[in-house]
């Protein structure tokens, strides 16, 4: 397959967590260095399609790779944000320390951070808003500024790409614009960065790519050409009244 | 050295490795755990005296070692097979205990076994068991035994501490981050079941699973890092064996048991007025604040 | 002797008959209450309170002087609820987690029992061996007295958990939710708390520490892998719990000198294991036999769809295996076994020609083909206007996307709407040719 150059390719991807498979029909190369963006309703299969990805579940066929390899070898280049519930935060440890934390992949056995790495986190830190917040243990934060903490911590890895399971969840506008500009900034490194999004209206001017998903795979491609009524209207099943080329909000009848 | 001496620095030790390796544990709510080996490792100590034919303490601690890893192994097996946590160490624990009493009861003419000497130790009998080397008097084994446990927990989280921290925050990012999360894991349960073989031969189960657990809770409210959670839980440890030393001299009392009520003592205070999560003190600032806003 | 004989002798002696009725009747009520210890997560509290019943028996002794177990019973009782209010005091109002209060407990209660056994020794009571028996357990010298007791508590324990099913299954599942619903969480976890404790004491004297732990756990959460519904599950503990004591009760009594406890634990732990390994929806090998049989469906239905589809676009030479892999990536272990099952179905049929393998459909095997890529299509117009057909996609359990049939002429007609429909039936081709488009 003549795909090796492509940060992520996914063929013919299935995924069943009984009998009957959740996804399948999935089968796209995310072009490097662009913010693609996964839509598609509730139970669409956005969250397996990322935990798939990253060898969490077990295919039912199909294949990934990413920069040519299976995951297993390319974990260094892959950065994760998980959902905020997946870790306990009552731990007893600073904002500053858990984006350290991103840099222990590259600091490799009994090496300690340094001042440089230091640096680095709290530069990632600034980066999102927090660096007055460094010192702070992680519980006393709201939940917005927890999903920036773990943001800085990805930037701390300094991966290649990026997966984001709905980081705009409980953000305020103001950080989902910093969010976005952040991320803007990395696709400016060539960096590739996935995200799971539910904000249609946004869509447009968020994504370069867009990856439709409703238990297949709708639509893949820049957004200016798969984002169409069409395209929404097989996606969401028909149930989107209002389309976000409106000006007004988009309403979901269920 | 006095006998008192030795018992203080015999619970100090048991205290500062079982403090410094609790810690981990409670972050990994595992803290079960301690209870859980130390009567896993029946079988261990069963097959060991049948297999060396003697009551000599070596073997017997390398059973009850393994055991302990097994022990361990087998719950981690379970859990990754979405058997819950608090079934998967039940359901293990006293299996393996059950398997070690059929075991004596099936030998029971060959096992010479106090079973209430193997589990429930007594710590005031340390300083008459004693080590030697080349026929010289080299000192209470159990201050070997557990020292040598201290500091092989001590150099081992020492030198793989950013793995222990990040593996105990958030596995999945540290298996991302390609770091052998599943290697640490039997690292950190290996030391445990080592410190708490190595302990309770010679300070008793039950002091063991206190240590774990105890200090380390007591830490956890005292402080918002890890190293000083460590350190504190230590701390704790060390002063709840001396103190714990004092009460059983009062008291009259065993010295196993005194400590663990010292250790219990310390919790309640930390958890009634630790500045930073205690229930009085947060208690007395809501007073306060609302004083203030009462009357600006 | 042969074991019918012996099993014969066995119901003959009246003590082994009240060694039984005792061992069953305690895994019934611990089966029952640890149902909802176990949902609660809370299933090593039988653990704990086994342990803090120690300082609550020392108590009881001290402050009468006799061995009566009445009044070890009532001993035990009270440090098992305040042990367990003390967990609830110190999860509720510290971030302490529940697992580390539980260990913290545990521990020092049992070290407050044990420097009241060492003072009850040092100050002379008189002879304080039975002490540790009650905590260590004999079920072998269980008498007609103590199964009674045993029967009493544990159809109290069961009609009480009849009564409150539905206040405990909410305090299980949501106790934020049953607050705010206006029910007295509190109180209810105290009324479960005290069965619990309830159940493990009348166990401790006849069963042990351990024997207790297990029996409180292991019945429960084997029940868990056999059903989604609690009343179910409550009903199935109970009777695992009883097996589990009358399989280690029969044993002990029909081999020589083995301990009835511990036989128990190991009987719940071998039910326990079937159950991990062979329960039909959750177990692990029907878990590694669906996900083997649906990645063997999956790439089946690849090739039908290969085939098919090619076909379709009137290419009718036989296809070359290696352009299956091509579009359909998968390991050629996997291609191979599902080659070898549509040729076993006579829906294929492969040739060799040089290094290389040909596959042609039979007559079979393209009505086969043609369904296969019908359904996958109409399901895929199904999602696309799930609003307007109705219907629901997601239902799990059927295999593959079977399409309901009264559904079928409204997707039919989308599938025509969108230029999908398959273009070429072989059922209608034998009689009108190419192009009969009619399912
Ligand atoms: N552990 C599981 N076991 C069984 N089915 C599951 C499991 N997790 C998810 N599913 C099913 O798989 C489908 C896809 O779920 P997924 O979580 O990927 O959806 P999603 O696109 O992330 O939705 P959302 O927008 O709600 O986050 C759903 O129909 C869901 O019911
Ligand atoms: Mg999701």
């Amino acid at each position: 397959m003549q795909t090796s150059n492509r940060p992520v390719s996914v063929r013919d991807l299935s995924v069943a967590y009984h009998r009957k498979p959740v996804l399948r029909d999935v089968q796209f190369d995310a072009p490097e260095g662009k913010l693609i963006g996964i839509v598609g309703p509730n139970g669409a299969g956005k969250s397996t399609l990322i935990k798939a990805i990253m060898n969490l579940l077990p295919l039912t066929g199909g294949e990934v790779q990413i920069y040519g390899k299976p995951y297993k070898e390319q974990r260094a280049l892959v950065g994760y944000v998980p959902q905020r519930e997946s870790v306990d935060w009552d731990f007893p440890t600073s904002a500053l320390d858990v984006v350290l934390m991103g840099r222990y992949g590259k600091l490799g056995w009994f090496r300690k951070p340094k001042a440089a790495d230091r640096e680095y986190a709290m530069d990632c830190l600034d980066k999102v808003g927090m660096a007055d917040f460094a010192k702070r243990q992680i519980s006393q934060l709201s939940g917005g500024q927890q999903q920036r903490v773990f943001l800085a911590r990805s930037l701390a890895q300094d991966a290649r790409i990026y997966f984001m399971d709905e980081p705009f969840v409980g953000v305020d506008a103001a950080t989902e614009k910093a969010i976005i500009r952040i991320l803007n900034e990395l696709k400016t490194q060539k960096k590739t960065v996935l995200v799971v999004h539910h904000d249609l209206q946004t869509v447009r001017e968020y994504f370069d790519w867009l990856l439709m998903l409703n238990m297949r795979q709708i639509a893949f491609g820049p957004t200016s050409e798969v984002f169409t009524t069409d395209n929404l209207q097989k996606t969401y099943g028909g149930r989107l009244t209002v389309l976000p080329d409106l000006p007004e909000p988009v309403a979901e009848t269920r | 050295m006095s006998m008192g001496l030795t018992i203080i620095i015999t619970g100090a030790l048991v205290a500062a490795s079982c403090g410094f390796l609790g810690c981990f544990l409670i972050l990994r709510r595992m803290a079960m755990l301690g209870d859980a080996i130390s009567h896993a490792v029946l079988p261990g100590i069963v097959i060991a005296f049948l297999m060396s034919g003697s009551r000599d303490s070596l073997p017997m601690l390398l059973g009850a070692a393994a055991l302990g890893l097994l022990c361990t192994f087998f719950i981690q097996s379970l859990r990754s097979q979405g058997v819950q946590s608090d079934a998967a160490i039940s359901v293990t624990f006293t299996a393996l205990f059950a398997i070690g009493v059929i075991l004596v009861s099936l030998y029971t003419r060959q096992v010479d076994l106090d079973l209430d000497c193997v589990l429930y130790g007594e710590i005031a009998y340390v300083p008459w068991d004693t080590l030697y080397l080349f026929g010289n008097n080299i000192g209470p084994k159990a201050i070997w035994g557990v020292g040598t446990a201290f500091i092989l927990s001590f150099l081992v989280v020492g030198l793989f501490f950013k793995e222990f921290k990040i593996v105990s925050f958030d596995p999945q990012m540290a298996a991302a981050l390609g770091i052998p999360v599943l290697l640490i894991h039997y690292l950190l349960m290996g030391l445990v079941s080592i410190t708490t073989v190595a302990s309770f031969e010679s300070v008793g189960a039950i002091l063991v699973v206190a240590m774990l657990t105890v200090p380390s809770a007591t830490a956890y409210l005292l402080t918002d890092r890890l190293e000083t959670m460590l350190a504190i839980s230590v701390g704790v440890g060390i002063l709840s064996s001396l103190f714990g030393y004092w009460l059983s001299l009062i008291f009259n009392a065993s010295i196993a048991g005194s400590m663990t009520v010292a250790a219990g003592i310390f919790f309640i205070l930390a958890f009634l007025f630790s500045p930073l999560h205690g229930v009085v003190t947060r208690w007395l600032i809501r007073r306060k604040m609302r004083a203030a806003t009462d009357q600006p | 002797m042969n074991v019918l004989t012996q099993i014969q002798q066995f119901f003959s002696d009246p003590n082994t008959l009240w060694v039984l009725s005792g061992t069953i009747l305690l895994g019934v009520s611990s089966g029952v209450i640890g149902s909802f210890a176990f949902l609660r997560k809370r299933g090593l509290m039988g653990d704990v309170l086994a342990h803090a019943a120690l300082p609550g028996i020392c108590l009881a002794f001290m402050l009468t002087g006799s061995k009566n177990p009445l009044f070890f019973l009532i001993g035990a009782t009270v440090t098992g609820i305040l042990a367990s209010m003390a967990i609830n005091t110190i999860t509720r109002f510290s971030r302490i987690k529940e697992d580390t209060s539980l260990a913290l407990v545990l521990s020092v209660f049992f070290g407050v029992g044990i420097v009241f056994l060492t003072q009850i020794q040092h100050t002379n009571y008189g002879n304080q061996s039975g002490l540790d028996k009650f905590l260590f357990g004999q079920s072998a010298s269980l008498v007609g007295d103590d199964v009674w007791v045993m029967g009493g508590v544990a159809i109290a324990l069961l009609l009480f958990s009849l009564l409150l099913f539905k206040e405990f299954k909410l305090l299980c599942f949501d106790p934020g939710f049953g607050r705010s619903l206006g029910f007295p969480v509190g109180l209810l976890d105290l009324i479960l708390m005290l069965m619990l404790v309830l159940a493990v004491v009348i166990g401790l004297q006849a069963a042990g520490v351990v024997l207790m732990a297990a029996l409180i756990i292991t019945p429960a959460a084997a029940a868990r892998y056999w059903t989604e519904r609690l009343d179910i599950m409550l009903v199935l503990s109970a009777f695992l719990g009883g097996l589990s004591g009358a399989l280690g009760t029969l044993f002990s009594a029909t081999t020589a000198n083995l301990p009835t406890g511990p036989l128990i634990v190991v009987a719940a732990t071998m039910i326990f294991l079937i159950s991990l390994v062979f329960s039909p929806r959750r177990g692990l090998l029907s878990k590694a036999i669906r996900l083997a049989a649906t990645r063997k469906q999956m790439a089946r239905e690849r090739v039908l769809q290969f085939l098919y589809e090619n076909r379709e676009q009137g290419y009718f030479d036989p296809l070359n295996t290696e352009m299956i892999l091509w579009k359909y990536p998968m390991s050629r272990r996997r291609l191979k076994s599902a080659l070898a099952s549509l040729t076993k179905d006579g829906w294929i049929q492969v040739e060799q020609k040089g290094g290389s393998f040909f596959i042609r459909g039979t007559g079979e095997g393209w009505v086969q083909a043609y369904e296969t890529v019908l359904r996958t299509r109409m399901t895929e117009v199904w999602m696309m206007h799930e609003n307007e057909i109705g219907g629901n996609i997601r239902e799990e359990g059927s295999t593959t996307g079977e399409i309901p049939p009264d559904l079928f002429e409204p997707l039919w007609n989308l599938l025509v709407k969108h230029g999908r429909e398959p273009k070429w039936n072989p059922k209608s081709d034998s009689i009108a040719g190419e192009g009969g488009n009619v399912p």
